[in-house]
This record gives C-alpha cells, structure tokens and sequence, in this order.
C-alpha cells in the first residue's frame, strides 16, 4: 500500500531524452542504499519527440501496487516545450514540487503551470550538461535536482553510490564518467527553489 | 523398453511411447508394406545401364544400390508406384498387373 | 544478493545461471529484451549456450523442438505476436513431450495495434499442452523460470513450461530482486540426463511419427496424465526451491484469505495492486481477501474449490477477453471449479486491463464494493461485465 514513507515521482520527457533511463538510474541507486524501489516507463509511440512517462515508486517496505501513479509527491519535467501539451502538475500532491528543465526562473514558469500554487524547482539542465559534457543530455541533471528537492535519499552516499553505477554503466567509456559526476554536482548547487 | 514391432493396434496406452517415440532405427524392417501393392516393377537387368536415375526417385527406398550397380527390388518395401517406369531412360523398368513379384 | 532489476533482466539472468544448451532467439519485436541481454552473456561468453538466431518465432521454437529432441536443454523467450506464430510448434513441442522452457511476456494481440500488457497471448495457448506460471513480479519471474526447468523435465511430467510475466509492467520495471548464487542454481536444475534423445548413439531416438487414430487417442491421453502429474511435481520443486531461497510457492497464492467473505481471483501483476486495495478494506473492517493463481495450467480446481468453499462473493478478473459471449477464461475455470461445493458463493467476471490499461487501487475497491452489494442485497446482476473502459451508462 501507499505508506507515509513512500516517494513518489513522475518524469515527463520526450522520447530520446533519457526520462527513462534516469528513472532506472534513481531506482538503481536507491536499490544499493537499501530501499525498495520501483522504476518503470509508461510506452506511447516509440518514436523520437513523443511525450513519454515514467515512474519512480521509493519506500521504506516493499510497494506491491503495480499501478500507474496518479497521485505524485515530485514531478520532473525534462522539456520545457511540454508544459503547453501535457498537465504535468495534475494529481501533483500539496506539499510536494515539481522540477523542470529551463532558463527560466521559478516565478517565470509558474504561470505556465496552469494554478499549480506550490514548490517549483528549475534548473537549466541544458545549459549545464552542453558546458561539461558537450551534448544536451537534461536527465542527468534532472536526477540531481530530484535527488537534492525531495530529500529522498541520503546526498553524499547518493554521489558514492551512482559513481559505482556509471562505472558499471559506462565500463567501455570511462571518460565520460567525470563529466556526468561534474554535472550532477553542478545541477545540485544550481537548481533554483521558489 | 518396448519395440516398435511389439506395439500394435491392441496396446494399452501404459505400454506406449510418450509422444509416440521410437527407441531404434529401421523399424521398417519390421513391417511388409510390400503386401498393399498391386502394380508390380520388373527389372530387366539387361537393358539397364546402371544411371541410378530410379534410385533417388524411388519413394520407398526400394531399390537397392551395391558397389554401384542397383539391384533386385525390395519387394517387401516397394509400393508399386510405378514412378521408376516412368523416370528410366532405358526401359529397364516395367509395371505388370498384380502385386506379386514375377 | 540482492540487486535491482527489470523482469527481463531477472529471466535473462535466470538463463545464465542455468547456461542452457541451446536458445532458439528471435531478439526483435515482438520479442523481448531477454534474448538481447542474454545475447550479450554468450558474446562475453560467460554461458556455454548454443544461441541460434533465427528469422521467426515459428522457427525458434523449432530450434528448441529439435534441439530438445536431440537432448539438449533448450529454452525461448517471445510476447504477443511471437507467441502466436510459434502457436503450431508449442503443440508439437508439447505432444512430442519436449520439456522446453520458454519465458512469455505477456502483451496484447493486435489489433487494433497494440503492444502493452494484457494475458491474451498465453491465456490463447492455454489448450497447447504447456504447463503454465505466472508471476506477480520480477522476483516471481526469476524463480518461477528456475523453477520450470526440474518441473517439466520430470520423467512423470515431460511437458513444456510457458512461465509468464506482465509485459512493461513488469518485463520492464526495475524493482528489488534477491538473486541466488549461480552455483545453487546450477545444482537445482542439475544436467539434464533424458532416457532416450536422437543423438543416442545405443538407441537412435525417431520422434514425432504420424500418428494414426488407433493410437493419437492413447497419446493425448498419456499427454493429459502428464498434465495432473505436474501440478504435484510442481509442489515438490517449490518447497526445494524454498530451502535454497527461502522463498515459498503454492498453485496459488491465498491473501488475508483466512475468514475472507469477499475475494479476488486473478493473475499477475494486478494480485499486488489489489492487495493493497484489500489492506485497506481490511483496515475498516471489510473482510476481503484475494487467491492470486500462479500456475494455470494444469489448473488448481480442487484446491481453488476448497480455497473459496466459506467466502460469500467472489469476483474473478480476467485480464483477456476470450470472446466467448460467457466470460472469460480464468472465470470458466474458477466457475467450473466450484461447481462441487455444497454452497457456492456469489460469482462474478470482470475483464479488465486489456492493450494495458492500467488498474489502480480505486478500481479494485470498487470490486469489492460490487461484492459487497452483492452478498447484502443477493442479486448478481449482470454476470459478466468489463472494467475500466469509458461508456455512456445505461
């Protein structure tokens, strides 16, 4: 059942963007810091640009529910261009927040966020990933500022323990694990709350 | 382990086979299906020049081939088809009525 | 060891840990990740597997049937589509008594075009002779897979094994898992010895000959035997896995059931979410409980019977349509199941799920409040009706 302890989060992303391979990375890492997890995308057309989901469920106990989540503690929105598409703050809990990739600040975005009255979070992932890593890769960044706004897990043993998972993950390109470790700090520092 | 040539229309099913497999090779031998023909080959060893067009033809493997000459029918085998007759080049084939061997 | 993984990785790993003889493969749509990631393993090579891709589902599964035959211990992977055109080979595999293992990811049949969770693939091989499992989640998956290969090749059984698992919802959910040692794994399953196999060089084994009517009956009967020979088999291979994983599995799974009045019967993924949904009405006082059916085929009626005997209302969710204008085929069996008992309770179908339509919680309290409206007012009503969908109401 839903337990006060459970973490509940929603990614909304493009295909191609890496929602769900950030969501599996989340539940990786909070798998080795003992938690029960679950990581899981919700398909639309398998096709690059199409509005995807993804889920993250983090608790405590064993989550059984093998639904869809309705009903999210944090959403993150890894495309700016999809808060005119897609009610992304719907069913968002109160006291909860959501988090979106842009360059704009807070108060700028809220009004696109259709009465939506708490916490939001941006961060210009873009920005920060195309300056240490060359490329538009907003997951990565992303996952830092979730990890950062919603507490969920522990950060210094967040940063020990997806080092291990890049290192696993990234066994043939090595290099590139120092620049996403970079990005991830920097996203952490910079993620604006308001 | 039962034998093909022990299983027959009057086994029980605790007696067969799962799946109806056979434990041993050539259990043709063990059955006559010479006795449903009723067109009969006769090799006229003479005219024949040894092609060995009819062996692969022959549905039944009724021909037997040694030291690369074919030999005698296998009667016991051979159905009667007639698919030897037609493909020989030599006439060294024929069908006569009748299921027996001449 | 505990680890965090999607189902198909589970399966694949479970494939390694078993390093198979021979896996027939077709690793693209509509197949599964499971020969992806296993592939990998044999380029690493970390099995010893034989991996023979292919240019179908009919011919993977003829690549096992074969190899199988040969004695060689042979296993699939396929979902939906894949599942269907292999359809004449899983009753070859199954009457030549072939104890292949194959993982199904449970998808949708098209059409219309469709590729998320639903039970229609295997739930339309149910009468093909294969011994059927499903899981509830990827941990269910694993050991369900390890499971299935000392089930089916049993000398008294020698049947296929399909073990199931929800597609996305669980072939692509990376949830906690507790993985087994490879070596105790390897020690479960054994080697695999069979009596008589085409390569036999003192017995050269002929397999699947035509089959006259004086002895098809005699074979399928044989075939059926087998069958209800599994369901204890598959008891005994569950309480040796316990003691390897500490892990225990029934025919099914039973769910606060102890003085139940209101039950769930169903399968899969949609069992957790419900026993959420029953926690909850347990916690204000509604006596509600729920069988989960693990195996399917061969199907647990006797024990479904006595499972249900002292409930007051029971619906069964069915998550494929069968088309049979009669409800669908989990309620056929659960129907005729409690056919024996002296008092039946109330009974109800519900398809649900269909081309992935999600179940939430919400949907599964509002069973339970059919059931209890039921069991207060007596009336049925409508017997066989649909979940989920939207409808103008009547």
């Amino acid at each position: 059942m839903v337990t006060n302890d459970m973490v509940e989060i929603r990614w909304h992303g493009r295909g191609g963007q890496g929602a769900k391979m950030a969501c599996l990375l989340l539940a990786e890492v909070a798998g080795l810091e003992g938690k029960f997890v679950q990581g899981f995308p919700e398909y639309g057309p398998e096709r690059m640009g199409a509005p995807i989901t993804a889920y993250n469920r983090i608790s405590e106990k064993r989550c059984t529910i093998h639904s869809n989540i309705y009903y999210p503690n944090y959403v993150v929105v890894l495309d700016e261009t999809l808060l005119d598409s897609v009610d992304v703050t719907e069913g968002l809990k109160e006291g909860g927040a959501i988090i979106i990739n842009t360059p704009s600040s807070p108060a700028e975005i809220r009004s696109k966020l259709r009465g939506w009255t708490g916490k939001v979070c941006t961060i210009d992932a873009r920005r920060i990933s195309e300056e240490i890593l060359g490329k538009n890769f907003p997951n990565t960044p992303l996952l830092a500022a979730v990890i950062k706004v919603s507490g969920a897990l522990e950060i210094e043993r967040f940063f020990t323990d997806i080092e291990e998972s890049f290192k696993h993950k990234f066994a043939t390109k090595p290099q590139v694990i120092e620049g996403n470790m970079a990005t991830l700090k920097k996203s952490m520092e910079e993620v604006q709350v308001g | 382990m039962i034998h093909a040539k022990d299983i027959n229309e009057h086994t029980p099913l605790e007696d067969l086979t799962p799946g109806g497999e056979i434990y041993e090779a050539g259990t043709a031998r063990d059955f006559n299906t010479g006795t449903w023909r009723t067109d009969t080959p006769v090799f006229i060893a003479q005219a024949c020049k040894h092609c060995m067009l009819c062996v692969p033809f022959c549905p039944d493997i009724a021909i037997p081939v040694k030291d690369g000459k074919r030999l005698e029918f296998d009667y016991m085998h051979c159905k009667g088809c007639g698919i030897c007759e037609n493909v020989c080049p030599f006439a060294a084939i024929k069908m006569v009525t009748g299921g027996e061997p001449i | 060891m505990s680890n965090c993984l999607s189902g198909n990785e589970a399966v694949a790993y479970a494939i390694k840990q078993i390093n198979p003889d021979v896996m027939g493969a077709f690793p693209i749509t509509p197949s599964t990740e499971i020969p992806e990631h296993f592939a990998q393993y044999v380029a690493d090579g970390e099995v010893d597997t034989e991996y023979v891709t292919v240019e179908s589902e009919h011919s993977s599964m003829s690549v096992c049937v074969a190899a199988e035959a040969a004695g060689a211990r042979s296993v699939c992977a396929t979902s939906s589509c894949g599942l269907a055109l292999m359809y004449e080979l899983l009753y070859i595999a199954a009457s030549c008594r072939l104890p292949i293992t194959l993982a199904c990811v449970n998808r949708a049949l098209s059409g219309p075009i469709n590729i998320n969770n639903d039970h229609s693939d295997s739930m339309g091989a149910r009468d093909s002779g294969w011994i059927q499992i499903y899981a509830e989640n990827n941990q269910e998956a694993y050991d369900n897979f390890i499971m299935a290969v000392p089930v089916g090749e049993t000398p008294s059984v020698r049947l296929p094994v399909m073990t199931c698992m929800d597609g996305f919802i669980t072939s692509h959910a990376v949830e906690n898992i507790e993985l087994l040692e490879t070596d105790a794994v390897r020690k479960f399953v054994g080697e695999y010895n069979p009596e008589n196999y085409l390569l036999k060089k003192e017995n050269p084994l002929a397999v699947g000959p035509y089959d006259i009517s004086p002895y098809y009956m005699e074979h399928k009967v044989m075939e059926a035997e087998a069958m209800k020979a599994a369901k204890a088999r598959i008891l005994e291979v569950a309480a040796e896995f316990a003691k390897i994983s500490g892990r225990h599995y029934g025919l099914f799974e039973e769910y606060r059931m102890e003085d139940a009045q209101l039950a769930l019967v169903l399968i899969g993924s949609s069992a957790g979410t419900a026993k959420a949904a029953v926690d909850k009405l347990r916690e204000n006082g509604v006596k509600a409980g729920l069988i989960k059916v693990r195996v399917f085929r061969p199907f647990p009626g006797e024990e479904l019977a006595r499972a249900l005997a002292n409930t007051k209302a029971v619906a069964v969710m069915d998550k494929s349509e069968g088309f049979s204008a009669n409800g669908g085929p989990l309620f056929a069996e659960t129907r005729s199941a409690l056919y024996d008992l002296k008092d039946r309770p109330y009974l109800i179908d519900i398809v649900y799920g269909l081309g992935g339509r999600d179940l939430k919680t919400e949907d599964v309290e509002e069973v339970f409040g059919r059931l209890a409206y039921i069991t207060v007012t007596g009336e049925t009503g409508p017997v066989y009706t649909h979940l989920g969908q939207r409808q103008r109401r009547r």
